[in-house]
């Protein structure tokens, strides 16, 4: 029978059904970071327990580390608590550790595919939701709690219910200028943001096919924003191409044998799937959030919603975001004057990030008042963004080029907007408070819409500002 | 390892009223900067609840009347976000034992669950008819039976779901799964021979 990649490496993970119905299933990858994992080692301890596989568990530190000092001891003493506790617990329990000082430290969603360990057909767990990130390869990924991150250390597996496939394909061309951060910034518009609780999202069509892996993490890396657990990319050449040669991608024959069971996880054609949406690629237009949750969202040319149009639950929704967001009914989106430009996260911190931007951004100046930094998702990023110029241009350009980490994105580390600050952020939460102050305000959208707002002060049309046109 | 099992919870209920309310505001990022989940009750919706100087905003949690209510009532999409498990610890260890909303974002239900705190799913105006029931006398007693899926305040029921993985572990004490988990072992050992990446 045909079966979605899904069912397919559901069932090869497969351990056993626990007596509530759950599934014991077996994690073939475990990510841990400095913020969520400290308890659960403390609750492995507590149990007399063991590290069940210490060969698949994998360390980085990115949450809380300073993006302007390299130095140790951090300034913030409960930082420097919490990376000297994770380099503790990866001593003790045998994990590799993507320390800063190894240069392959960066956010976990970075590191985990550039080192070649986030591989097709297997299963993946980390306690931080954007891990459906790894999807992009066709791995199934979780994102999950700290009691989870426990379960996973100490048995390599956890209790999971199955969930549904709905497969969304997106078909056509993508119009210049339009990226795959509006893709998925458009699906949760559609969508809703719980829209896909209960599913896993299988991502496809000619888009998908196009995508070059980093496209395809951008898009896998906010399905959570959408409500659903996790996104994949079914396998293809784009992926097995992107892992040759990574440290620990197979080597040789064993390559060759990984490939030929890496195509064997693909959704069959013609399996069934739970849910189908079909959207038109033409359709979507840069798109930029104008309230508190990723779902809303609109092009770059409507107007802010008007809750006089709207009604009930809709209209009081409007309302607390426009309160929050300041931001005038009806009154166009274009042209709102922005304080902080952030250009980074584990949503849009890979090289061809900055190297689109980059593209575009030659020659020109951030404008006078606004702050704008570049953070690169890991340090391998930051590397060859140095190799190949692109810092320079950032950095000519008025940014502040930093150290890797995921910064201000969730603001645990100095990096944080200041009172009601206007962020327009390349990353992947608009909640209130979400950047660093309690009442910070973001706009989410595209890194070339991040630059042109950095280089106009306002949030603008990327497609006007850097004359874009097809390539 | 032997779990309470949790069938029932009595108390009194706190509507916080919205949807789609995150993580995040339950517990801002910055109050995570810890390796224990001591003291995280005190944050709980901090920068809804509090001004920059400390002081209290308008809030349900801050009002007197609510204080020692052990239930909280919510709206669509409650917990959705960050996969932080200082959500729930952070609900749990300011005195919740249970959450009733409108639907519930996946990773938190789980968290939730995991805790052994029941994340009951009401309709909308069940949850209305409750919340303005609360509101009118705070010292209400709400009764949540998880055996009967529903609710019963002042005389009236209202009837309510739960995933049944989730609520099978609840009322048998099965909540934390790491004694199960422990136990599958040889399974999982077997499972991990057919996979060639996990070769160490």
């Amino acid at each position: 029978m045909a079966k979605s990649l899904f069912q397919k490496v559901w069932d090869a993970h497969n351990v056993r059904t626990l007596a509530n119905g759950q599934t014991q299933l077996l994690i073939g990858t475990h990510l841990i970071h400095e913020v969520t994992s400290p308890q659960a080692f403390g609750m492995v301890r507590d149990l007399g327990l063991k590290v069940a596989m210490p060969h698949r568990t994998f360390a980085t530190v990115d949450h809380i580390v300073p993006t302007d000092q390299f130095a140790e001891p951090f300034a913030d003493p409960l930082a420097d608590a919490m990376i000297k506790e994770l380099r503790r617990n990866c001593a003790e329990f045998g994990i590799t550790f993507f320390d800063r000082a190894t240069g392959k430290q960066g956010i976990v969603h970075i590191v985990g595919p550039e080192q070649g360990i986030t591989q097709p057909g297997t299963t993946i767990a980390c306690g931080d939701s954007h891990t459906s990130t790894h999807g992009a390869f066709g791995a199934i990924a979780f994102g999950i709690g700290t009691t989870q991150i426990r379960d996973v250390l100490a048995t390599q597996t956890m209790a999971l219910g199955k969930l549904k496939v709905r497969r969304i394909n997106v078909n056509g061309r993508l119009r210049p200028g339009v990226y795959a951060k509006d893709v998925i910034l458009h699906i949760i518009r559609v969508l809703g943001v719980n829209g896909g609780t209960g599913y896993a999202y299988e991502y496809g069509g000619e888009v998908f096919d196009r995508f070059t892996m980093e496209e395809r993490m951008t898009v896998c890396n906010m399905s959570i924003e959408g409500g659903a657990r996790a996104g994949y990319v079914n396998p293809d050449e784009t992926t097995y191409a992107y892992l040759k040669g990574r440290p620990y991608s197979p080597k040789g024959a064993a390559w060759d044998e990984a490939v030929a069971r890496w195509r064997g996880f693909a959704s069959d054609a013609g399996c069934t799937y739970d849910d189908v949406v079909t959207m038109d690629a033409a359709a979507i237009a840069p798109t930029v959030t104008w309230g508190i949750n990723p779902g809303q969202g609109i092009s770059i040319n409507e107007k802010v919603p008007d809750p006089s149009k709207a009604s009930g639950d809709e209209k009081s929704s409007i309302e607390e975001a426009l309160a929050y967001m300041k931001l005038t009914p009806g009154a166009a989106i274009k042209g709102t004057k922005i304080d902080v430009a952030f250009m980074g996260s584990c949503t849009n911190g890979r090289l061809s990030d900055f190297q689109e931007v980059a593209r575009y951004l030659k020659g020109r100046r951030v404008a006078p008042g606004v702050k704008a930094i570049a953070v690169p998702g890991s340090q391998g990023v930051g590397i060859l963004c140095a190799e190949l110029g692109i810092d320079r241009v950032f950095r000519d350009a008025g940014f502040e080029w930093r150290e890797a980490g995921c910064s201000m994105c969730l603001a645990m580390n100095p990096d944080k907007l200041v009172g009601d600050q206007l962020c327009a952020s390349s990353s992947n939460r608009n909640f209130k408070g979400r950047q660093g102050s309690p009442t910070g305000r973001t706009i989410l959208m595209s890194p070339l819409m991040v630059a042109a707002a950095a280089v106009t002060g306002s949030v603008a049309d990327a497609r006007e500002v850097f004359s874009v046109s097809a390539t | 390892m032997s779990l309470a099992k949790i069938t029932s919870v009595k108390g009194r209920g706190v509507y916080v009223a919205g949807n789609d309310i995150d993580t995040d505001r339950i517990i801002p990022a910055r109050f995570m900067k810890c390796v224990t989940f001591d003291g995280l009750g005190e944050f709980l919706f901090y920068d809804v609840r509090k001004h920059s100087d400390g002081s209290d905003k308008p809030h349900p949690l801050n009002e007197a009347r609510f204080k020692g209510a052990s239930i909280l009532l919510s709206g669509a999409n409650f917990g959705c976000g960050s996969s932080r498990e200082h959500a729930p610890q952070a609900i749990q260890k300011y005195g919740f034992r249970a959450v009733i909303a409108e639907g519930f974002a996946e990773i938190f239900f789980g968290n939730c669950t995991t805790l052994g705190i029941p994340c009951l799913v009401a309709r909308r105006e069940d949850i209305a008819r409750i919340a303005e029931a609360v509101d009118a006398r705070p010292d209400l007693e709400l009764e949540l039976d998880l055996l009967a899926r529903e609710i019963r305040f002042g005389g009236q029921r209202v009837n309510v779901t739960i995933r049944e993985t989730d609520r099978d572990a609840l009322i048998n004490g099965r909540w934390d799964a790491i004694g199960e988990l422990l136990d599958g072992r040889g399974a999982v050992a077997e499972t991990a021979k057919k996979l060639p990446y996990l070769a160490a």
